[in-house]
Protein backbone atom coordinates (compact mmCIF):
# COMPACT_ATOMS: atom_id res chain seq x y z
CA UNK A 1 0.00 0.00 0.00
CA UNK A 2 2.80 2.34 0.94
CA UNK A 3 4.64 1.62 -2.26
CA UNK A 4 1.52 2.18 -4.36
CA UNK A 5 1.07 5.53 -2.67
CA UNK A 6 4.66 6.44 -3.32
CA UNK A 7 4.45 5.36 -6.94
CA UNK A 8 1.39 7.56 -7.47
CA UNK A 9 3.05 10.47 -5.76
CA UNK A 10 6.38 10.16 -7.54
CA UNK A 11 5.79 8.31 -10.78
CA UNK A 12 9.04 9.68 -12.24
CA UNK A 13 10.99 8.34 -9.28
CA UNK A 14 9.17 4.99 -9.32
CA UNK A 15 12.13 2.68 -9.79
CA UNK A 16 14.45 4.59 -7.47
CA UNK A 17 11.88 4.65 -4.69
CA UNK A 18 11.34 0.92 -4.80
CA UNK A 19 15.06 0.23 -4.78
CA UNK A 20 15.82 2.68 -1.99
CA UNK A 21 12.80 1.87 0.20
CA UNK A 22 14.03 1.98 3.80
CA UNK A 23 12.11 0.97 6.92
CA UNK A 24 14.83 1.61 9.50
CA UNK A 25 17.76 4.04 9.60
CA UNK A 26 20.90 3.38 11.66
CA UNK A 27 23.23 6.35 12.27
CA UNK A 28 26.57 4.62 12.83
CA UNK A 29 27.86 1.12 12.10
CA UNK A 30 28.67 0.66 15.81
CA UNK A 31 25.02 1.31 16.82
CA UNK A 32 23.01 -1.52 18.37
CA UNK A 33 19.66 0.18 17.70
CA UNK A 34 17.94 1.55 14.58
CA UNK A 35 15.10 4.06 14.12
CA UNK A 36 11.82 3.18 12.38
CA UNK A 37 11.18 5.72 9.58
CA UNK A 38 7.88 4.40 8.20
CA UNK A 39 4.52 4.91 9.92
CA UNK A 40 4.98 1.66 11.84
CA UNK A 41 6.46 -1.80 11.51
CA UNK A 42 4.46 -4.85 12.54
CA UNK A 43 5.63 -8.07 14.28
CA UNK A 44 7.59 -10.47 12.06
CA UNK A 45 8.00 -7.83 9.34
CA UNK A 46 11.15 -8.18 7.25
CA UNK A 47 12.68 -4.70 7.38
CA UNK A 48 15.32 -3.03 5.28
CA UNK A 49 17.84 -1.01 7.27
CA UNK A 50 20.13 1.69 5.91
CA UNK A 51 23.34 2.52 7.80
CA UNK A 52 23.98 6.20 7.12
CA UNK A 53 27.65 6.30 8.12
CA UNK A 54 28.91 3.89 5.47
CA UNK A 55 25.83 3.82 3.18
CA UNK A 56 25.37 0.08 3.59
CA UNK A 57 22.24 -2.02 4.05
CA UNK A 58 21.22 -4.83 6.41
CA UNK A 59 17.94 -6.64 7.05
CA UNK A 60 16.18 -7.48 10.29
CA UNK A 61 12.93 -9.19 11.26
CA UNK A 62 10.91 -7.25 13.84
CA UNK A 63 9.52 -8.91 16.96
CA UNK A 64 7.17 -6.09 18.05
CA UNK A 65 4.94 -3.44 16.54
CA UNK A 66 7.12 -0.28 16.56
CA UNK A 67 5.87 3.19 15.54
CA UNK A 68 7.64 5.87 13.49
CA UNK A 69 10.62 7.34 15.30
CA UNK A 70 10.95 4.55 17.85
CA UNK A 71 13.94 2.24 18.14
CA UNK A 72 14.46 -1.44 17.35
CA UNK A 73 17.19 -3.64 18.87
CA UNK A 74 19.63 -4.83 16.19
CA UNK A 75 21.12 -7.50 18.52
CA UNK A 76 20.18 -9.29 21.76
CA UNK A 77 20.92 -7.01 24.74
CA UNK A 78 21.17 -7.99 28.40
CA UNK A 79 20.63 -5.96 31.56
CA UNK A 80 23.50 -3.54 32.13
CA UNK A 81 24.49 -3.33 28.45
CA UNK A 82 25.06 0.09 26.87
CA UNK A 83 22.84 1.35 24.07
CA UNK A 84 24.88 2.87 21.24
CA UNK A 85 23.35 5.40 18.86
CA UNK A 86 25.28 7.97 16.76
CA UNK A 87 28.18 5.67 17.78
CA UNK A 88 27.84 6.99 21.35
CA UNK A 89 26.52 5.83 24.73
CA UNK A 90 22.88 6.95 25.14
CA UNK A 91 21.89 4.90 28.21
CA UNK A 92 21.79 1.49 29.90
CA UNK A 93 19.59 -1.56 29.45
CA UNK A 94 17.45 -2.18 32.57
CA UNK A 95 15.48 -5.16 31.21
CA UNK A 96 16.81 -7.71 28.72
CA UNK A 97 15.92 -6.98 25.08
CA UNK A 98 15.82 -9.48 22.21
CA UNK A 99 16.89 -8.67 18.67
CA UNK A 100 13.96 -7.10 16.82
CA UNK A 101 12.19 -5.82 19.96
CA UNK A 102 11.09 -2.28 20.77
CA UNK A 103 13.75 -0.29 22.71
CA UNK A 104 12.37 2.56 24.82
CA UNK A 105 11.72 3.87 28.36
CA UNK A 106 10.40 0.44 29.51
CA UNK A 107 13.79 -1.22 29.04
CA UNK A 108 16.41 1.59 28.83
CA UNK A 109 17.32 4.38 31.28
CA UNK A 110 19.68 7.35 31.32
CA UNK A 111 23.08 7.03 33.00
CA UNK A 112 23.08 10.74 33.79
CA UNK A 113 20.27 11.95 36.04
CA UNK B 1 23.33 25.47 -5.37
CA UNK B 2 24.87 28.93 -5.63
CA UNK B 3 24.15 30.71 -2.35
CA UNK B 4 22.87 34.30 -2.80
CA UNK B 5 25.39 36.84 -1.53
CA UNK B 6 22.82 39.31 -0.24
CA UNK B 7 19.33 39.80 1.16
CA UNK B 8 16.95 42.74 1.47
CA UNK B 9 17.10 44.12 4.98
CA UNK B 10 16.63 47.32 6.97
CA UNK B 11 19.91 49.12 7.59
CA UNK B 12 20.25 50.48 11.12
CA UNK B 13 22.12 53.43 12.58
CA UNK B 14 24.81 51.22 14.18
CA UNK B 15 25.69 49.33 10.98
CA UNK B 16 23.62 46.22 11.70
CA UNK B 17 20.74 45.09 9.44
CA UNK B 18 17.27 43.91 10.38
CA UNK B 19 15.04 41.34 8.72
CA UNK B 20 12.04 43.10 10.28
CA UNK B 21 11.08 46.70 11.03
CA UNK B 22 9.21 46.58 14.33
CA UNK B 23 8.28 49.47 16.59
CA UNK B 24 8.04 47.93 20.04
CA UNK B 25 6.40 49.04 23.28
CA UNK B 26 8.61 47.55 25.97
CA UNK B 27 7.39 47.35 29.58
CA UNK B 28 10.18 47.48 32.17
CA UNK B 29 8.17 45.42 34.65
CA UNK B 30 5.03 43.28 35.05
CA UNK B 31 2.83 46.11 36.33
CA UNK B 32 3.54 48.26 33.26
CA UNK B 33 2.15 45.63 30.86
CA UNK B 34 -1.34 47.15 30.85
CA UNK B 35 0.00 50.54 29.79
CA UNK B 36 2.23 49.05 27.08
CA UNK B 37 -0.62 46.98 25.68
CA UNK B 38 -2.93 50.01 25.66
CA UNK B 39 -0.38 52.00 23.63
CA UNK B 40 0.04 49.12 21.16
CA UNK B 41 -3.74 48.94 20.84
CA UNK B 42 -3.96 52.69 20.15
CA UNK B 43 -1.17 52.88 17.59
CA UNK B 44 -1.41 50.37 14.74
CA UNK B 45 1.83 48.85 13.53
CA UNK B 46 3.38 48.73 16.99
CA UNK B 47 3.69 45.66 19.20
CA UNK B 48 3.76 45.40 22.99
CA UNK B 49 6.07 42.86 24.64
CA UNK B 50 4.37 42.02 27.95
CA UNK B 51 6.25 39.78 30.41
CA UNK B 52 6.08 38.68 34.04
CA UNK B 53 9.08 40.20 35.84
CA UNK B 54 11.13 43.31 36.58
CA UNK B 55 10.38 44.07 40.24
CA UNK B 56 12.62 43.48 43.28
CA UNK B 57 15.16 41.51 41.30
CA UNK B 58 18.79 41.84 42.35
CA UNK B 59 22.35 40.74 41.59
CA UNK B 60 23.02 38.60 38.52
CA UNK B 61 19.28 38.08 38.03
CA UNK B 62 18.68 41.83 37.76
CA UNK B 63 21.65 42.23 35.42
CA UNK B 64 20.16 39.54 33.16
CA UNK B 65 16.83 41.38 33.23
CA UNK B 66 18.47 44.62 32.05
CA UNK B 67 20.60 42.80 29.47
CA UNK B 68 17.48 41.14 28.03
CA UNK B 69 15.47 44.39 27.96
CA UNK B 70 18.26 46.50 26.45
CA UNK B 71 19.24 43.74 24.03
CA UNK B 72 15.67 43.30 22.82
CA UNK B 73 15.33 47.02 22.14
CA UNK B 74 18.75 47.10 20.48
CA UNK B 75 18.03 44.16 18.11
CA UNK B 76 18.29 45.36 14.47
CA UNK B 77 14.81 43.93 13.75
CA UNK B 78 13.53 46.79 15.90
CA UNK B 79 13.34 50.26 14.29
CA UNK B 80 12.29 52.25 17.35
CA UNK B 81 11.32 51.67 20.98
CA UNK B 82 8.92 53.06 23.59
CA UNK B 83 9.96 51.98 27.11
CA UNK B 84 7.35 52.15 29.90
CA UNK B 85 8.12 51.40 33.57
CA UNK B 86 6.63 52.19 36.93
CA UNK B 87 9.69 54.12 38.19
CA UNK B 88 11.97 56.57 36.34
CA UNK B 89 15.40 55.16 37.25
CA UNK B 90 15.22 51.65 35.79
CA UNK B 91 13.20 52.98 32.84
CA UNK B 92 16.01 55.44 32.08
CA UNK B 93 18.69 52.77 32.40
CA UNK B 94 16.98 50.74 29.67
CA UNK B 95 16.38 53.79 27.45
CA UNK B 96 20.05 54.80 27.76
CA UNK B 97 21.19 51.26 26.92
CA UNK B 98 19.08 51.12 23.76
CA UNK B 99 20.02 54.69 22.76
CA UNK B 100 23.64 53.55 22.24
CA UNK B 101 22.51 51.94 18.96
CA UNK B 102 21.45 55.38 17.68
CA UNK B 103 17.85 54.32 17.07
CA UNK B 104 14.87 56.39 18.27
CA UNK B 105 13.89 55.45 21.84
CA UNK B 106 11.86 57.23 24.49
CA UNK B 107 10.95 56.25 28.05
CA UNK B 108 7.86 56.97 30.16
CA UNK B 109 7.27 56.22 33.83
CA UNK B 110 3.85 55.79 35.37
CA UNK B 111 4.35 57.05 38.95
CA UNK B 112 2.88 60.55 39.52
CA UNK B 113 1.10 60.35 36.12
CA UNK B 114 -1.02 57.19 36.19
CA UNK B 115 -1.86 54.81 33.38
CA UNK B 116 -4.16 57.11 31.41
CA UNK B 117 -1.78 60.08 31.23
CA UNK B 118 1.14 57.78 30.43
CA UNK B 119 -0.79 56.01 27.69
CA UNK B 120 -1.63 59.39 26.13
CA UNK B 121 1.96 60.67 26.14
CA UNK B 122 3.47 57.36 25.04
CA UNK B 123 0.87 56.91 22.27
CA UNK B 124 1.75 60.28 20.74
CA UNK B 125 5.43 59.33 20.64
CA UNK B 126 4.64 55.81 19.37
CA UNK B 127 2.62 57.26 16.49
CA UNK B 128 5.54 59.50 15.55
CA UNK B 129 7.94 56.51 15.66
CA UNK B 130 5.74 54.15 13.65
CA UNK B 131 5.10 56.69 10.89
CA UNK B 132 8.84 57.38 10.68
CA UNK B 133 9.69 53.66 10.65
CA UNK B 134 7.08 52.81 8.02
CA UNK B 135 8.89 55.07 5.57
CA UNK B 136 12.01 52.91 5.71
CA UNK B 137 12.72 50.69 2.69
CA UNK B 138 14.50 47.37 2.47
CA UNK B 139 17.97 47.65 0.93
CA UNK B 140 20.51 45.15 -0.32
CA UNK B 141 22.61 43.86 2.60
CA UNK B 142 25.47 41.33 2.48
CA UNK B 143 24.52 37.86 3.67
CA UNK B 144 27.07 38.33 6.49
CA UNK B 145 24.53 40.73 8.06
CA UNK B 146 22.47 37.66 8.96
CA UNK B 147 22.83 36.62 12.57
CA UNK B 148 21.23 33.18 12.76
CA UNK B 149 20.26 31.53 16.04
CA UNK B 150 19.10 27.91 16.32
CA UNK B 151 17.19 25.88 18.88
CA UNK B 152 15.14 22.71 18.47
CA UNK B 153 11.95 21.72 20.26
CA UNK B 154 9.45 18.91 20.73
CA UNK B 155 12.25 16.84 19.31
CA UNK B 156 11.96 13.21 18.39
CA UNK B 157 14.28 10.79 16.66
CA UNK B 158 13.52 12.39 13.27
CA UNK B 159 15.13 15.58 14.63
CA UNK B 160 18.47 13.83 15.19
CA UNK B 161 18.16 11.89 11.92
CA UNK B 162 17.23 14.71 9.59
CA UNK B 163 15.97 18.14 10.64
CA UNK B 164 18.86 18.95 13.01
CA UNK B 165 21.50 17.73 10.52
CA UNK B 166 19.75 19.94 7.90
CA UNK B 167 20.43 22.96 10.13
CA UNK B 168 24.01 21.68 10.52
CA UNK B 169 24.34 21.52 6.74
CA UNK B 170 23.13 25.13 6.47
CA UNK B 171 25.70 26.17 9.10
CA UNK B 172 28.50 24.42 7.22
CA UNK B 173 27.51 26.30 4.04
CA UNK B 174 26.87 29.75 5.56
CA UNK B 175 29.67 29.93 8.15
CA UNK B 176 32.37 30.57 5.48
CA UNK B 177 30.26 33.52 4.22
CA UNK B 178 30.78 35.40 7.48
CA UNK B 179 27.42 35.04 9.22
CA UNK B 180 27.07 34.98 13.01
CA UNK B 181 25.59 31.72 14.37
CA UNK B 182 24.38 30.75 17.83
CA UNK B 183 23.28 27.55 19.56
CA UNK B 184 22.37 27.08 23.22
CA UNK B 185 20.35 24.67 25.39
CA UNK B 186 23.01 23.88 27.99
CA UNK B 187 21.05 21.14 29.77
CA UNK B 188 20.16 19.39 26.50
CA UNK B 189 23.80 18.75 25.74
CA UNK B 190 23.98 16.44 28.75
CA UNK B 191 25.45 13.14 27.63
CA UNK B 192 27.14 14.80 24.65
CA UNK B 193 28.93 17.46 26.71
CA UNK B 194 32.43 16.01 26.28
CA UNK B 195 32.00 15.67 22.52
CA UNK B 196 30.60 19.20 22.38
CA UNK B 197 33.56 20.56 24.35
CA UNK B 198 35.94 19.27 21.67
CA UNK B 199 34.19 21.62 19.22
CA UNK B 200 35.57 24.74 20.87
CA UNK B 201 37.72 26.70 18.40
CA UNK B 202 40.23 27.35 21.19
CA UNK B 203 41.11 25.63 24.46
CA UNK B 204 39.71 28.67 26.24
CA UNK B 205 36.31 28.22 24.50
CA UNK B 206 36.27 24.48 25.29
CA UNK B 207 37.12 25.06 28.97
CA UNK B 208 34.53 27.80 29.25
CA UNK B 209 31.92 25.46 27.79
CA UNK B 210 32.70 22.65 30.27
CA UNK B 211 32.56 25.08 33.17
CA UNK B 212 29.20 26.44 31.99
CA UNK B 213 27.73 22.99 31.41
CA UNK B 214 28.96 21.68 34.80
CA UNK B 215 27.40 24.61 36.65
CA UNK B 216 24.04 24.00 34.94
CA UNK B 217 24.23 20.26 35.56
CA UNK B 218 25.08 20.79 39.26
CA UNK B 219 22.02 23.03 39.57
CA UNK B 220 19.79 20.37 37.96
CA UNK B 221 21.17 17.64 40.22
CA UNK B 222 20.60 19.84 43.27
CA UNK B 223 16.97 20.63 42.44
CA UNK B 224 15.94 17.33 40.80
CA UNK B 225 13.30 15.35 42.70
CA UNK B 226 13.35 12.26 40.44
CA UNK B 227 14.96 11.33 37.13
CA UNK B 228 13.31 14.42 35.56
CA UNK B 229 10.81 12.13 33.85
CA UNK B 230 8.57 14.08 31.47
CA UNK B 231 10.84 17.15 31.76
CA UNK B 232 13.98 15.83 30.11
CA UNK B 233 13.05 14.15 27.85
CA UNK B 234 9.54 15.64 27.74
CA UNK B 235 6.39 13.55 27.31
CA UNK B 236 6.37 14.74 23.67
CA UNK B 237 9.97 13.62 23.17
CA UNK B 238 9.14 10.19 24.62
CA UNK B 239 6.03 9.85 22.43
CA UNK B 240 8.33 10.57 19.48
CA UNK B 241 10.70 7.77 20.46
CA UNK B 242 13.44 9.58 22.40
CA UNK B 243 14.36 7.53 25.45
CA UNK B 244 17.11 9.37 27.38
CA UNK B 245 18.68 12.81 27.74
CA UNK B 246 21.87 11.42 26.17
CA UNK B 247 19.98 10.38 23.02
CA UNK B 248 18.31 13.79 22.90
CA UNK B 249 21.68 15.52 23.37
CA UNK B 250 23.39 13.73 20.48
CA UNK B 251 20.41 14.60 18.27
CA UNK B 252 20.47 18.21 19.44
CA UNK B 253 24.18 18.53 18.77
CA UNK B 254 23.70 17.71 15.05
CA UNK B 255 22.50 21.30 14.56
CA UNK B 256 26.02 22.75 14.48
CA UNK B 257 27.26 20.60 11.62
CA UNK B 258 31.05 20.60 11.54
CA UNK B 259 31.40 24.15 12.89
CA UNK B 260 33.53 25.08 15.89
CA UNK B 261 32.34 27.64 18.43
CA UNK B 262 34.53 30.71 18.95
CA UNK B 263 33.18 31.72 22.36
CA UNK B 264 30.70 30.91 25.13
CA UNK B 265 28.15 33.65 25.87
CA UNK B 266 26.26 34.49 29.02
CA UNK B 267 22.46 34.43 28.55
CA UNK B 268 21.46 37.39 26.29
CA UNK B 269 25.12 38.47 25.88
CA UNK B 270 26.01 40.04 22.53
CA UNK B 271 28.82 38.23 20.65
CA UNK B 272 31.99 40.31 20.52
CA UNK B 273 34.52 38.11 18.73
CA UNK B 274 33.29 38.64 15.17
CA UNK B 275 31.72 36.19 12.73
CA UNK B 276 31.27 32.49 13.39
CA UNK B 277 29.48 30.14 15.76
CA UNK B 278 28.80 30.96 19.43
CA UNK B 279 27.44 28.81 22.25
CA UNK B 280 25.07 30.59 24.65
CA UNK B 281 24.26 29.34 28.14
CA UNK B 282 20.44 29.06 27.95
CA UNK B 283 17.54 27.10 29.27
CA UNK B 284 16.28 24.45 26.86
CA UNK B 285 12.71 25.77 27.07
CA UNK B 286 11.90 27.13 23.60
CA UNK B 287 10.54 30.62 24.32
CA UNK B 288 13.15 31.39 27.00
CA UNK B 289 15.98 30.36 24.70
CA UNK B 290 14.78 32.28 21.62
CA UNK B 291 14.10 35.39 23.76
CA UNK B 292 17.70 35.32 25.02
CA UNK B 293 19.15 34.80 21.53
CA UNK B 294 17.05 37.67 20.13
CA UNK B 295 18.27 39.87 22.99
CA UNK B 296 21.87 39.05 21.99
CA UNK B 297 21.16 40.56 18.55
CA UNK B 298 20.29 37.53 16.40
CA UNK B 299 17.92 38.54 13.60
CA UNK B 300 16.60 35.22 12.22
CA UNK B 301 15.96 31.90 13.95
CA UNK B 302 15.90 28.29 12.71
CA UNK B 303 13.79 25.90 14.75
CA UNK B 304 13.82 22.20 13.84
CA UNK B 305 10.99 20.22 15.44
CA UNK B 306 9.92 16.60 15.53
CA UNK B 307 6.52 16.28 17.17
CA UNK B 308 5.62 19.91 16.35
CA UNK B 309 6.66 22.80 18.60
CA UNK B 310 4.75 25.96 17.65
CA UNK B 311 6.84 28.72 19.31
CA UNK B 312 7.39 32.19 17.85
CA UNK B 313 9.04 35.42 18.99
CA UNK B 314 7.79 39.00 18.71
CA UNK B 315 10.92 40.43 17.08
CA UNK B 316 12.98 37.53 15.69
CA UNK B 317 11.22 35.50 12.96
CA UNK B 318 11.24 31.78 13.85
CA UNK B 319 11.46 29.38 10.89
CA UNK B 320 10.20 25.85 11.61
CA UNK B 321 11.43 22.79 9.83
CA UNK B 322 10.55 19.16 10.40
CA UNK B 323 11.42 15.76 9.01
CA UNK B 324 8.46 14.03 10.64
CA UNK B 325 5.86 13.27 7.94
CA UNK B 326 3.08 12.91 10.54
CA UNK B 327 3.81 16.42 11.84
CA UNK B 328 3.72 17.80 8.29
CA UNK B 329 0.37 16.08 7.76
CA UNK B 330 -1.26 16.96 11.08
CA UNK B 331 0.12 20.47 11.78
CA UNK B 332 1.35 21.73 8.43
CA UNK B 333 0.31 25.32 9.18
CA UNK B 334 3.29 25.53 11.58
CA UNK B 335 5.94 24.19 9.19
CA UNK B 336 7.94 26.57 6.95
CA UNK B 337 10.28 23.93 5.51
CA UNK B 338 9.41 20.25 5.06
CA UNK B 339 12.44 17.95 4.94
CA UNK B 340 10.58 14.69 5.59
CA UNK B 341 11.72 13.29 2.24
CA UNK B 342 15.13 12.70 3.87
CA UNK B 343 13.59 9.78 5.78
CA UNK B 344 12.30 8.12 2.59
CA UNK B 345 15.69 8.89 0.99
CA UNK B 346 14.05 10.94 -1.73
CA UNK B 347 16.12 13.96 -0.62
CA UNK B 348 19.69 14.03 0.66
CA UNK B 349 21.06 16.23 3.43
CA UNK B 350 22.71 18.71 1.08
CA UNK B 351 19.46 19.17 -0.87
CA UNK B 352 17.64 19.70 2.42
CA UNK B 353 20.26 22.25 3.52
CA UNK B 354 19.75 24.13 0.22
CA UNK B 355 15.97 24.16 0.74
CA UNK B 356 16.47 25.60 4.22
CA UNK B 357 18.84 28.29 2.90
CA UNK B 358 16.18 29.28 0.33
CA UNK B 359 13.50 29.47 3.04
CA UNK B 360 15.82 31.46 5.33
CA UNK B 361 16.52 34.03 2.61
CA UNK B 362 12.83 34.36 1.72
CA UNK B 363 12.05 35.07 5.37
CA UNK B 364 15.03 37.44 5.69
CA UNK B 365 13.62 39.32 2.68
CA UNK B 366 10.27 39.72 4.42
CA UNK B 367 8.16 36.61 3.85
CA UNK B 368 6.19 35.94 7.04
CA UNK B 369 6.98 32.77 8.96
CA UNK B 370 4.14 30.42 9.94
CA UNK B 371 4.60 31.53 13.55
CA UNK B 372 4.30 35.20 12.56
CA UNK B 373 1.17 34.56 10.48
CA UNK B 374 -0.36 32.63 13.37
CA UNK B 375 0.44 35.41 15.86
CA UNK B 376 3.04 33.61 17.99
CA UNK B 377 4.87 36.29 20.00
CA UNK B 378 6.25 34.38 22.98
CA UNK B 379 8.49 36.75 24.93
CA UNK B 380 9.71 34.96 28.03
CA UNK B 381 12.29 36.35 30.41
CA UNK B 382 14.75 33.95 32.04
CA UNK B 383 14.78 34.35 35.82
CA UNK B 384 17.76 33.01 37.73
CA UNK B 385 16.31 32.99 41.28
CA UNK B 386 13.64 34.42 43.61
CA UNK B 387 13.27 38.18 43.99
CA UNK B 388 14.27 39.93 47.18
Amino acid sequence: MRLIYKILENSNKQIDTILMSTDIIIHDKKDNVGVVVIEKITPKQDCKCWIMENDSSVNIQSADEIPLGHKIAMIDLKEGDTILKYGHDIGKVVKAIKKGQHVHVHNVKTKKW
Amino acid sequence: MEIPKSFLGYKRENGRAGTRNHVIILPVDDISNACAEAVANNIKGTIALPHSYGRLQFGADLELHFRTMIGTGSNPNVAAVIVIGIEPKWTKRIVDGIAKTGKPVEGFHIERTGDIGTVMKASKKAQEFVMWASEKQREECPISDLWISVKCGESDTTSGLASNPTVGNLMDKLEPLGVHLCFGETSELTGAEKVCATRGATKEASDKFMKTWSAYNDFILKEATDDLSESQPTAGNIAGGLTTIEEKAFGNFQKIGNCKFVDVLEPAEEPKKGKGLYFMDTSSAAAECVTLQAAAGFNIHLFPTGQGNIVGNPIEPVIKLTANPLTVKSMGEHIDCDVSKILSREMNLSEAGDELIKTTLKVANGRLTCAEALGHREFVMTKLYRSA
